[in-house]
């Protein structure tokens, strides 16, 4: 097993509990660097809870996170996390090219301003998602790909080597949907490690090589070719097998418990 | 108690009433602080009434607050809608500029004959003190009449604080009613300022209403018990202030009803922060004990199968299962005080009591994981989310039937001497 | 002085607005307004204590002292919200409780020194140009010009300083986290410039009409404007502005001058809100009968 600094994400028995009820248990991952790792499962499975409970959003009943080999809190700068769009206030009177160098700002540190290097690194990233024209509009004027987009470019710009997204697909048109492809691949050409919570299973093979199947605990994980099979597939969503060994379209692999490798 | 005592310890209690129950919905409506909005913007309607009628009579001036109360909720709807400042805006600017316009008419009614320099203290702060008896019949009088509004409407009211477009949905006039609590409020506002004055009517209508949410979720338990704690905060006020010469009676009066707010915070029983902190360290031990329980079994489930000996070391634990080492130390021992398990040499060992217990926690792992996996096929059945899932009597035989064909099913039964497996 | 008083008390209400504008156009953007609502009313405490230890109301004491409990207030509801109680809730508890006891305070025990509680409240800029800061035997000018000024350099100071920080904190608190940013240290920042400037301007506005100063320019601001940078610019301008105003229209009906500058501050922001070019009421409505 590779070495602990060596893995992008570990994750060991991680518990997180909303009142008396577990909404994740036991939760032991090790993340693979330099992947694009899809975590999926059915709704209220824990997935955003897992993203910032490694993050420290949230807090936990118990576990243990190390991010290649450090605590996260240690590794800030290079953790870049992409939230659900919902939660920002449209109407800051800020501009595209702004929200972007935002994405400088923990590396640039306190009492420095941002300067000419920032806003090149900020518009090559606006270039990366397909919004470099969009530079100077006021976010309110964004439909919401274009949104999503301004906050990937601002994850792109804060450089990271571990990216968090959370559901970057979800109401998203077409074309940002490619954009976002193209932009994951990007990374990962880059030899960064990029975990999304994902929520259409029909597209998890076409993007993703690593796989988490999450419903409270873990159900499996490791590539996609091994782990997205129609049996793991039941026992994380439960229900028919018919539907999705279609969507899954591959041979019943040999039943595996959790834990990651 | 002489009669003035008993005038100010009545009208005070009823005004706690009727601010705690009216502040029960304007809280749950996540407007709290309506009520310090409008006490501000009332100021305008007083001086204005003066300065129009000449008189200090408590019916223009109270209609007077009553005008500009209410065209402060029009202007704070109108800037929240019409603009894109947000409702905490729109109640500040309300808050500071009708408060403004009435310091400024309050310059003029000042230098008019008949107004004089205290008024406006007394519009801050009230004279509870110089409650007397007429007075408290209007008071008694709004506060009844405000009580009665809150039960014939209370159904509608409620609708008003959680779901106001269901209530749009099904055919009742939100918009009314909205108005109409508003007035309410208005009402219980000026009729609380020439008592407590501005800032601590403010409080009535918050803090009895944030003490009665410490205790229940359930709205019609919540009313009622929020206008207990105003009243309570009324006659505690006024009692203290009889203890000193100098003790203002409304600020005593918030004091009290601060007082009874933390009182609930700490110490209501389940939503009170002790209650909390020892509910969320008792779950947090359980599911530990829990968690090593089900992987001493796992392990010696394991162990039996290859025939060897089922002795765990805290080292293995660590690496097998992931529990760190310094916490399964004391976790362990703990489990050995209730004679679940030995310990020889640094090892441990599950005992015949402790097998049986483990067993049972290690099932019902085993039983949330197909659970979890067949959850579609199932229509609920969970009868305990808690640390240790139970489901119902009649999911088990089919939860067991998925346990078997996963391999799951537990093989180290309890009552068997360790080696064996059943 | 007398043909320069009008000046004086012109250019500290200015100051006071400005310094005002800046921390509480952060506050508006953060949805916090009300909290600045609070800490000018849960300073009184403050006030009161140092009052009561020093003797004097313009003592740097006092401004400590009242600070602290203008924090005090900013950590108590953060700390109910922990606990559950839900922010608007919290803010109210929290401030009432705080004032009350000021009031009691003052109540109680200022007949032994000579605290004038309207002056708390209500300040008394019409004094200000003969309140002279005196050094031994010199005088220094007006003590409001000082402190006044003071705290607008300190708090442009900082804003200009943390100026990303701050930004990045009001727009997106849970990213900046994420990114390494201390929310809560800025948090707190923040709040202890609201509760200094709360204070200073108690003595030249008084404590009620703190607020307007913190919340009416910048709202007019936010407006008028999609940039943060022009927004801020703006909002001292307009506190600028509305101090001039509000000095000439409090001559001409011979009232309060605090009152009135807040009056005319709410008299720029209604101009704003039916005319302002994009966001006004008569812009918007143009736009949809043009789109409908």
């Amino acid at each position: 097993m590779a070495a602990e600094s060596e893995l992008a994400l570990v994750v060991r028995d991680l518990t997180v509990a909303y009142q008396r009820r577990p909404v994740l248990k036991d939760v032991n991952l090790s993340l693979p660097e330099g992947r694009l790792i899809g975590i999926v499962g059915p709704n209220g499975a824990g997935k955003s809870t897992l993203m910032k409970a490694v993050l420290g959003m949230v807090p936990r009943l118990s576990g243990e996170v190390w991010v290649s080999g450090r605590p996260p809190a240690a590794a800030r700068q290079e953790i870049g996390y992409v939230p659900q769009r919902t939660a920002v206030d449209w109407d800051f009177p800020t501009d595209v090219l702004d929200v972007v160098m935002m994405g400088r700002y923990g590396t640039l540190g306190l009492l420095r301003w941002p300067g000419a290097r920032e806003r090149e690194l900020a518009m090559a990233a606006l270039e990366r998602v397909g919004m470099a024209e969009y530079a100077r509009r006021q976010i309110s004027q964004l439909s919401g790909g274009q949104q999503q987009r301004v906050f990937l470019a601002r994850a792109l710009a804060q450089d990271a080597r571990l990216y968090f997204m959370d559901e970057p697909f979800a109401g998203v048109d077409a074309a940002t949907e490619r954009a976002i492809v193209n932009l994951l691949r990007g990374l990962k050409a880059r030899g960064r490690t990029v975990v999304v919570v994902h929520h259409d299973l029909q597209t998890v093979r076409e993007y993703f090589d690593w796989l988490v199947l999450l419903n409270v605990r873990v159900m499996a994980a490791g590539p996609v070719e091994r782990v997205f099979t129609a049996e793991n597939l039941t026992r994380t969503y439960g229900g028919r097998l018919g539907s999705l060994a279609h969507v899954a379209g591959a041979s019943p692999a040999p039943l595996r418990t959790s834990g990651g490798d | 108690m002489d009669a003035n005592t008993q005038w100010v310890m009545t009208g005070t209690a009823l005004l706690g009433v009727a601010g705690g129950v009216l502040g029960s919905f304007a809280l749950l409506r996540r407007r709290a602080l309506v009520g310090d909005v409008l006490a501000h913007a009332a100021l305008p309607g007083v001086a204005g009434a003066f300065l129009a009628t000449g008189t200090k009579a408590v019916g223009p001036l109270l209609a007077g607050a009553a005008i500009a109360a209410v065209a402060g909720v029009l202007t704070m709807s109108a800037i929240a809608r019409f603009s894109r400042l947000k409702a905490d805006a729109a109640m500040s600017l309300v808050l500071t500029v009708f408060f403004g316009l009435g310091i400024m008419l309050l310059g003029a009614a000042q230098r008019s004959p008949g107004g004089n320099q205290s008024g406006l203290d007394k519009f801050l702060f009230g004279q509870a003190a110089a409650i007397v008896g007429r007075d408290v019949r209007v008071i008694t009088l709004a506060a009844a009449l405000l009580c009665l509004l809150v039960l014939l409407l209370f159904k509608e009211f409620k609708l008003l604080a959680f779901d106001p477009e269901f209530g749009v949905g099904i055919g009742l006039p939100m918009a009314a009613v909205e108005l109409v609590f508003n007035l309410a409020v208005v009402l219980a506002v000026v009729i609380g300022l020439e008592a407590v004055g501005v800032v601590l009517m403010a409080a009535l209508l918050v803090t009895p209403a944030a003490a009665a949410r410490c205790w229940t979720d359930r709205l019609h338990l919540m009313v009622p018990l929020s206008g207990l704690f105003g009243a309570l905060s009324g006659a505690l006020g006024t009692a203290v202030s009889l203890v000193g010469p100098r003790m203002p009676t409304g600020p005593l009066i918030v004091l009290a009803a601060t007082g009874i707010f933390v009182a609930s915070l700490l110490l209501a029983p389940r939503r009170g922060l002790l209650a909390r902190s020892l509910r969320s360290l008792r779950t947090r031990k359980a599911a530990q004990r829990e968690r090593l329980l089900v992987a001493l079994y796992d392990l010696a489930e394991e162990a039996a199968g290859a025939g060897n000996a089922p002795a765990v070391t805290a080292e293995a634990l660590e690496r097998r299962r992931g529990i760190p080492a310094r916490s399964a130390g004391p976790q362990l021992a703990r489990l050995a005080r209730e004679g679940l398990v030995d310990e020889a040499g640094g090892t441990w060992k599950l005992t015949g009591r402790g097998l049986a217990e483990a067993y049972q926690a290690a099932r019902s792992e085993r039983l949330h994981l197909v659970y979890l996996m067949h959850q579609a096929d199932l229509d609920g059945g969970m009868t305990d989310q808690g640390v240790r899932p139970a489901f119902a009597p009649e999911i088990v035989p089919q939860l067991e039937q998925w346990l078997r064909q996963h391999g799951l099913e537990p093989r180290l039964l309890p009552g068997h001497t360790a080696g064996e497996v059943g | 002085m007398g043909a320069l008083a009008p000046l004086v008390i012109i250019l500290v209400g200015a100051q006071v607005a400005g310094a005002c504008a800046l921390v509480g156009s952060f506050l508006l953007l953060r949805r916090m307004t009300m909290l600045g609502d609070a800490i000018s009313h849960a300073v009184l405490p403050g006030i009161a204590v140092a009052f009561l230890l020093s003797g004097r109301p313009q003592s740097p004491w006092a401004l400590l002292g009242a600070a602290a409990f203008g924090l005090l207030c900013a950590y108590l509801v953060q700390a109910l919200q922990r606990a559950g109680v839900r922010e608007d809730a919290g803010t109210g508890v929290a401030f009432t409780g705080l004032f009350a006891l000021g009031v009691l305070l003052i109540s109680a025990f200022a007949d032994h020194v000579h605290l004038d509680l309207d002056h708390v409240l209500y300040g008394e800029i019409a004094y200000a140009p003969w309140d002279l800061w005196l050094v031994g035997e010199r005088s220094l000018g007006p003590r409001a010009l000082w402190t006044t000024g003071g705290i607008f350099l300190l708090d442009l100071a900082a804003v200009l300083l943390f100026y990303k920080e701050l930004k990045f904190c009001a727009f997106d608190p849970e990213t900046a986290e994420a990114a390494g940013i201390n929310v809560r240290a800025f948090h707190y920042l923040l709040m202890t410039l609201v509760s200094v400037s709360a204070v200073a301007a108690f003595d030249a506005v008084g404590a009620i009409l703190a607020v307007a100063m913190l919340v009416v320019p910048s709202a007019t601001a936010y407006l008028l404007t999609d940039r943060l940078s022009v927004m801020l610019g703006l909002a001292v301008g307009l506190g600028a502005l509305a101090s001039a105003l509000g000095y000439l229209l409090s001559r001409a009906t011979d009232t309060s001058v605090a009152a009135a500058m807040a009056v005319s501050a709410g008299g720029l922001f209604a101009l704003a809100f039916f005319l302002a070019p994009r966001h006004g009421l008569v812009a918007r409505w143009r736009r949809r009968r043009s789109d409908g």
